[in-house]
């Protein structure tokens, strides 16, 4: 990790993967003492999932109405507008409900894991929970990786629900779009499946983007500028993982 | 202690709306049967069709192109083998001719089935309850496709030929 080591770049990149896995295989075992614990894990919901809520809606519902936009513009061509539905269903179900909630979560929660635990490491609170023998990455690490753990998926979900009425917002109300076509072909078109593909999805970024939060956070360096390279290095290793998370997912589903 | 009720009441109505919203999704969007808001107003008539095609509830029921009501229910019925469907029809168009004639059509190329009404000429409307005796079914691609090639086979292809150079003759 420091600057004193010399191996060359891919080494060192293996390195780094070896470290993270490592890392979240002990996060794991310390996952299941962790739920005895509920309160804590319940505050870390409130501060991942509950706090990212009104992003979230917020999110969901203009990308619902671009999708009601953009869909209704191309079906249109085809004579086809009565699709609609399907196509703001299926493309928020499957790919713009996790990944744009996984890339808000990443914004919106991750960084906050992340500096939350990088100041904890940098004013020594972690060091001090060990002299206790009060375990910080039980207390600490685990319960906010379970709590972005069960907060994402539910993040997902919410922003595909609105993100849906937004699309029927644009696409009924203002393109005319008939109400019962919409639904009724939707309704045809969509299987259980495509909601499974959607939550196994929101889950694996969920699984993701907290462990990259958590890590990146307890290995901040413990200085100001650390903390804050910390939060930056979360924010872009969340992105890229969930989009490079997303097409091998999306790969395995077809 | 205040804090931490406020925090707990947040957390809940967070995973309280979560879970709605997936059993939103994994009820409401792959099932029929979705009824939204308020019960709509309208009278029924039923029509029975020898074949529906993909019609399904909630396609729209119209005359020369404007929407007048929908298709609420699709009913196998097993005494004439018959697809059953049920359609709710705005209550403001209750001047429709009693022998008007029903028509499964396809919206666009791609687009969905929908019920087409013409009007017939009777002086008497359609009431609630009352069925529309005249149907065309579902135009099947398929089928039409088949019968298409099914001719071109049983035309012989040697006097198709000679008709083609007869006029060079």
């Amino acid at each position: 990790m420091s600057a004193a080591q010399q191996d060359i770049l891919p080494v060192r990149a293996l390195r780094k993967l070896g470290h993270v896995v490592l890392f979240l295989l002990r996060l794991i075992g310390q996952c299941g003492p962790a739920l005895g614990r509920p309160r804590l894990i319940v505050a870390q919901i409130y501060n991942a999932g509950a706090r990212s809520l009104i992003i979230v809606m917020l999110s969901g519902l203009f990308v619902g109405m671009v999708l009601g936009l953009q869909g209704f513009d191309l079906l249109q061509r085809f004579g086809s507008e009565d699709a609609l539905g399907v196509a703001a269903a299926l493309g928020l179900l499957k790919e713009l409900g996790p990944v744009v909630t996984a890339l808000l979560f990443a914004g919106r929660a991750g960084t906050a894991l992340t500096s939350e635990i990088g100041l904890m490491r940098a004013t020594d609170q972690l060091t001090a929970m060990s002299m206790m023998a009060v375990d910080p990455l039980r207390y600490v690490a685990a319960t906010r990786f379970l709590g972005g753990v069960v907060s994402m998926p539910l993040l997902a979900a919410i922003f595909s629900v609105v993100g849906l009425f937004g699309a029927q917002l644009v696409g009924v109300g203002m393109m005319n779009v008939d109400v019962g076509a919409f639904w009724s072909q939707m309704q045809g078109a969509v299987n259980l499946d495509d909601v499974y593909e959607g939550v196994i999805k929101s889950f694996a970024f969920g699984l993701g983007c907290s462990l990259i939060a958590v890590y990146e956070g307890y290995h901040a360096e413990p200085t100001a500028e650390g903390v804050g390279l910390a939060t930056t290095r979360t924010v872009v290793a969340s992105s890229v993982l969930t989009l490079l998370l997303d097409y091998i997912l999306t790969a395995a589903f077809l | 202690m205040r804090a931490s009720r406020s925090l707990e009441i947040g957390t809940g109505l967070f995973v309280l709306l979560g879970f709605a919203a997936l059993v939103f999704l994994t009820t409401q969007l792959p099932a029929s049967g979705l009824k939204l808001g308020h019960v709509k107003e309208g009278f029924h008539v039923t029509a029975k069709f020898d074949n529906i095609g993909d019609l399904k509830p909630g396609a729209p029921v119209s005359i020369a192109g404007v929407r007048v009501g929908e298709v609420e229910a699709i009913q196998f019925d097993p005494q004439d083998y018959k697809a059953a469907v049920k359609l709710r029809i705005d209550p403001e168009f209750n001047q429709i001719p009693e022998d008007s004639d029903a028509s499964i059509q396809t919206q666009g190329l791609l687009g969905g089935k929908y019920v087409g009404l013409s009007p017939g000429g009777s002086e008497t409307y359609l009431k609630d309850g009352g069925q529309i005796e005249f149907t065309q079914s579902a135009v099947v691609l398929e089928n039409l496709v088949n019968k298409f090639f099914a001719n071109m086979a049983s035309k012989d292809p040697d006097t198709a030929q000679q008709q083609s150079k007869e006029p060079s003759k």
